[in-house]
């Protein structure tokens, strides 16, 4: 009886005031008569401010110091203890300490978006985090990889028995990171999601919390990381790629040898990441119009496979448009007026509340839908591409007389260094030298 | 033969360097000097929400970085609190079956008749919306949510922006973090 007594008059006063001060307070806040109670304000939650701007520019500096000194240890000091310590300090600052966010990653997305949208902020730090790494790189290779991405960290910590991964199947894996690029690319650009940082497998273990999916998949990767060296940044990392392109000019590069490779071929399998070229073996006279057909057909077949994949990432891109909300809600929204559905969701009675037109809804749908169909295109026919010169490129001849780092696979990590004698002989040297110095001081 | 042959893929070589180099400052100098724009952090409009309790679950963070804020200015203190109350309580009193909080985070002080008084125990509070909800239904909308920038991660991608069903969520300056409900008359 209290209770219906309660709903009558309330839904009572609750009509009364909806007719009469709509859009105003429906029930007038009290003047205290009685009392002198002062009311709270809200203002004190604005006290809780982010993360000083200040913070921003430390971050950026600590970026560039590990970028630096990564570079020098790897090339200049030659030492894989220093770059493991330097790698746990990356991994303790980027990871746990700023939990992942933002990195060189997940700022392609940024960026693009950023040239793609006006009205999105690109932040210096931002920039910086994006550009850095880039420029580095082009001077001394991936000295990023090795020693500054916690994501490498991570993944470099759990190795414990590397086993070696086929040529062909490496080269094969690899095209999935390009695929990711280019989709990354693409759904950043239409402003429809950023899937570099929602896939992110580590950073759940950066933040001790996260969803249950993206553990196991993050437990996942360390579990597979443990018999294969950095599986995410040799067939997933989107970065990679571009660093993975960049150094192959870079001024600078890892030499397996610090003198001339005498070919005792200690340091053949010393690579975890398959990263080690090997001198190449005189090609038979007989095989030259064999491969001379080969490169041809497969010069033939470029094109078709750029159509083809044009062809796919058309397709694929009507339903890759679905990661835009606007694309959802259009749908839902048409599927609920043809009654398809006969349920709602909160966002199709949001959207109904704001009384905005449906067709202005289905419009902007649509020019995302033709926006997305474009960008599909451009993005099979970049795969395609991928995938011909993948097959192209075994298919040229090189000429190589030493056991060397791979110019784009090397992951600058040091570990091949003490498999080269001659390394010993250059550490030996060192020691000699500065016995000689602490005599001459004694 | 031999020599000009390396000669020329180094002239390559250099040439594709200094490019590349030339392209990253560019991008550097335009973005940084053209585009210059303020950091930003996440926020919801508290106007657009529809308090669906998406913020409690979908934040990357165990205890989610939004939490329910009051604009006490506008609040109209009532007795029959619907942000406090379930909508059919047993009696008007602050036992746990009446609450419509699932944490108890809402402390319900009497000031003066028939006036009460509703804060936020911030501290217990997980951003489940429901009280807003309540409020916003039969109240005066006192109740909203705020990303509380003391716990936000200030993710590259909100979670719980890309799960929002009235996208409420932008980025906002950093100097300006908060968008507050106020009295229309004050």
């Amino acid at each position: 009886m209290v209770r219906s007594g309660h709903i009558l008059i309330f839904t009572t006063v609750f009509f009364v005031f909806c007719t009469v001060t709509f859009g105003i307070e429906r029930l007038p806040p009290p003047d205290f008569e009685e009392t002198d109670h002062k009311m709270p304000t809200t203002d004190q939650i604005t006290d809780v401010t982010p993360r000083a701007e200040i913070f921003q520019y430390i971050d950026v500096a600590v970026l560039a110091g590990t970028l630096v000194l990564s570079s020098y240890l790897i090339l200049k000091k030659r030492s894989r203890r220093a770059v493991f310590l330097l790698m746990i300090f990356s991994l303790l600052y980027f990871g746990f300490y700023r939990k992942g966010c933002v990195c060189p990653i997940g700022a392609i997305q940024n960026f693009v978006l950023s040239i793609f949208d006006n009205t999105y902020a690109l932040s210096f730090s931002v920039l910086a985090f994006f550009v850095l790494p880039l420029v580095f790189t082009l001077f001394f290779g991936r000295t990023f990889c090795s020693a500054v991405c916690p994501l490498g960290a991570i993944q470099d910590l759990v190795l414990l028995r590397p086993i070696q991964v086929a040529p062909w199947l490496e080269g094969g894996l690899r095209l999935f990171a390009y695929i990711y690029l280019g989709a990354a690319v693409l759904l950043a650009a239409t402003g429809s999601a950023f899937i570099i940082c929602r896939y992110d497998p580590f950073v759940a273990f950066f933040r001790i919390t996260g969803h249950m999916s993206l553990l196991v998949l993050g437990l996942c990767f360390l579990l597979i990381g443990m018999f294969v060296g950095r599986p995410y940044c040799r067939f997933i990392c989107p970065y990679g790629i571009i660093l993975r392109q960049l150094t192959k000019i870079s001024k600078w590069k890892v030499t397996i040898t610090p003198d001339e490779c005498i070919k005792c071929r200690l340091c053949e399998d010393a690579c975890p990441f398959g990263a080690i070229t090997k001198p190449t073996v005189e090609w038979p006279q007989s095989s030259y119009s064999r491969s001379k057909k080969l490169l041809g057909f497969l010069l033939l077949l470029m094109p078709v496979l750029l159509f083809l994949g044009g062809w796919a990432g058309s397709g694929l891109s009507w339903s890759w448009s679905r990661m835009h909300p606007t694309v959802r809600l259009a749908e839902r929204i048409y599927m609920e007026n043809e009654g398809q559905v006969t349920d709602t969701t909160d966002a199709s009675t949001t959207f109904r509340a704001t009384g905005k037109p449906t067709t202005e809804l289905y419009n902007e749908a649509s020019a995302i839908r033709n926006k997305m169909q474009y960008g599909g295109w451009l993005f099979g026919c970049f795969v395609g591409m991928v995938a011909g010169l993948k097959l192209i490129v075994p298919a040229v001849r090189k000429q190589r007389t030493e056991f060397e780092a791979d110019k784009g696979g090397c992951l600058a990590c040091g570990r091949c260094y003490k498999f080269c004698p001659k390394e010993h002989v250059r550490l030996k040297d060192l020691q000699e030298k500065r016995n000689n110095i602490d005599d001459k001081t004694v | 033969m031999q020599i000009n042959k390396i000669n020329r893929r180094t002239f390559f070589k250099n040439g594709l360097w200094s490019f590349c180099l030339a392209g990253f400052a560019a991008i550097a100098a335009f973005f940084s000097i053209k585009k210059r724009k303020p950091n930003t952090v996440w926020q919801l409009d508290p106007h657009i929400c529809v308090a669906c309790g998406n913020c409690a679950t979908y934040c990357v963070l165990e205890e989610s970085a939004v939490k329910c804020v009051h604009a006490h200015a506008m609040c109209g203190y009532c007795d029959l609190c619907t942000g406090f109350f379930n909508p059919e309580p047993r009696a008007l009193d602050t036992g746990a079956e009446n609450q419509l909080c699932p944490t108890g985070a809402i402390k319900r002080t009497f000031v003066e008749d028939p006036y009460y008084e509703y804060i936020i125990d911030k501290a217990l509070c997980i951003g489940c919306g429901k009280c807003v909800k309540g409020c916003n239904a039969f109240g005066n909308g006192s109740l909203f949510m705020q990303v509380q920038h003391d716990r936000c991660l200030n993710c590259n991608e909100c979670s719980i922006a890309a799960a929002c069903p009235s996208q409420a969520y932008s980025r906002v300056p950093v100097d300006k973090p908060y968008i507050l409900k106020r009295a229309e008359h004050a």
